[in-house]
């Protein structure tokens, strides 16, 4: 979690989110978290697990770069 | 105090010592039909009592809707941390466990206006052209 505002703090053009699942159930099922900490990235992808600083970047770095998918 | 013990008071304010500028914290609740809104809400004026340099502001989700905007508020209970600007930082639910050290750290990383990220991850977030909204699922522990 600290990562994830660490890049919005950096970035004016990135927000960060800590969401506490037990008390947002309805939104948690509908991501399919059933591990944490899961990462959801402008509500597409995700990234599962904590990751070190520079893998968590480049995975969330290669969703927004990659083509948006179909809805 | 509160929710927070005399002796954690003590560790926090000592960490707290670490802040540079002022930084506010601006919590949304709604008192009505939360669990833990009411919970959030103490925790949060028991830790601004712990710094001068640093402030609460309360809104209501329902009634303060120009700040539910301004802030781009979906659900609450739901905390800004902010310094002059607004990062895009925000918590949602009881700040509590591990989440409460997560906070802590966000308010200093605010504070000193510092990342505190590598030289390479700035390089690479620098090259960001859009916007990005990260979503981190925690539990309490």
């Amino acid at each position: 979690m600290r990562l994830a505002h660490r890049f919005a703090l950096e970035s004016d053009l990135v927000r960060a989110d800590c969401i506490e699942s037990t008390e947002f159930p309805e939104l948690a099922s509908r991501y399919r978290v059933y591990a944490v900490p899961k990462t959801v990235i402008n509500g597409q992808a995700f990234v599962e697990g904590a990751l070190p600083e520079s893998m968590f970047l480049d995975e969330i770095l290669k969703h927004i770069n990659a083509p948006k998918s179909e809805p | 105090m509160g929710l927070i013990h005399d002796a954690d008071a003590a560790e926090i304010r000592q960490r707290l010592a670490a802040m540079v500028e002022p930084v506010k914290l601006v919590h949304f609740t709604q008192e009505l039909n939360l669990e833990y809104g009411r919970e959030a809400q103490q925790l949060l004026q028991d830790l601004v009592g712990l710094s001068d340099k640093l402030s609460l502001e309360i809104y209501n989700f329902l009634l303060d809707r120009d700040k539910v905007s301004e802030y781009a508020i979906d659900k609450v209970p739901a905390t800004v941390v902010r310094d002059g600007k607004d990062p895009g930082i925000r918590f949602y639910g009881l700040p509590a466990g591990y989440e409460f050290s997560t906070l802590l750290d966000a308010i200093l990383s605010v504070s000193k206006c510092d990342s505190g990220l590598t030289a390479e991850s700035k390089a690479k977030l620098a090259q960001v052209t859009q916007p990005v909204h990260l979503e981190v699922f925690v539990t309490p522990t």
